[in-house]
């Protein structure tokens, strides 16, 4: 398979033999350096990331409810070097899943569907994502400070 | 073979059938507007809990505890957490729908992951109204 599009290209029957015909597109098809294709991996990516930390979530709520032993076990980790990286990487992937699911509530309404409009879109969703990443994280300090 | 297949659709759809909708699975379009539908809810809920997460950045056990309790905060909570964790099981299903092989694997991995959410979900909630209700 020289061409990296043939991998859209390879089906199989009901009864499991091989058939040349195109396929929804899937990883081996994509050239994941353009920006189209890595955005949209990467919202799954950040879904998928957001859905691990509400297990925190779940922690700090039970915590919280347990009384102050447990709730100091829970702020520990929290603000410990490892749990502030675990909130910040939660930070990103909650901002740009976020921006990623409005930019592809736009599209299930019918708009932005031009190469030019989805590669701004797409650069509005990483430059939002930092901006706001940046913002939230500041503040975490003002406070925090 | 494409004769045979234009004549299965045909013959195995009834009018009434395709005017429904629903498809094999007898769900239609549910999941797939489910999916946007909580999304939407969650995007005003997302911003507010985040926001308000970082106000209470270093606060201590009962400044959290007054937080969570608050009766407006309380019911924000329990509809962000309810949204999540249907929010999350419906994505995580469609991923694993997409790249896991085996029908068995397939159906026991998403059947995990909606349990485990509704678990989730119901001791987030539990914990809320615990702390709101002042027990």
């Amino acid at each position: 398979m020289k061409d990296p599009r043939e991998a859209g290209m390879v089906g199989r029957r009901t009864d499991g033999t091989l058939i040349r015909r195109p396929l929804s597109p899937h990883l081996q098809a994509y050239d994941m350096m353009q920006m189209t294709s890595a955005l949209s991996i990467m919202h799954r990516i950040t879904g998928t990331a957001w859905s691990v930390g509400t297990v925190l979530l779940v922690w700090w709520l039970l915590a919280a409810a347990a009384g102050p032993e447990a709730f100091a076990r829970v702020q520990w980790f929290l603000s410990s070097i490892l749990g502030l990286l675990v909130l910040f990487g939660l930070t990103v992937a909650a901002w740009y899943h976020t921006l990623a699911g409005i930019r592809h509530l736009a599209w299930d309404a019918g708009h932005g569907f031009e190469l030019a409009q989805a590669y701004r879109s797409g650069r509005l969703v990483l430059v939002g994502t930092a901006v706001l990443t940046v913002l939230t994280w500041v503040l975490v300090f003002v406070v925090w400070g | 073979m494409a004769v045979k297949d234009s004549v299965t659709q045909s013959a195995l759809r009834t009018p009434l059938g395709r005017v429904r909708g629903l498809g094999s699975a007898r769900g239609g379009t549910h999941h797939w507007w489910m999916q946007r539908v909580t999304s939407i809810a969650l995007l005003p809920l997302t911003i507010w809990f985040v926001f308000s997460a970082v106000g209470l950045a270093g606060a201590g056990y009962a400044e959290t505890r007054a937080f969570i309790g608050a009766p407006l905060n309380a019911v924000l909570l329990l509809a962000l957490i309810g949204l999540t964790f249907h929010h999350m099981a419906a994505g995580l299903q469609v991923v694993v729908e997409d790249y896991m092989r085996g029908e068995f694997a397939r159906m026991a991995t998403i059947l995990a992951i909606k349990g485990m959410a509704v678990l989730m979900a119901l001791a987030s909630a539990l914990a809320v109204l615990r702390i709101a209700l002042g027990s």
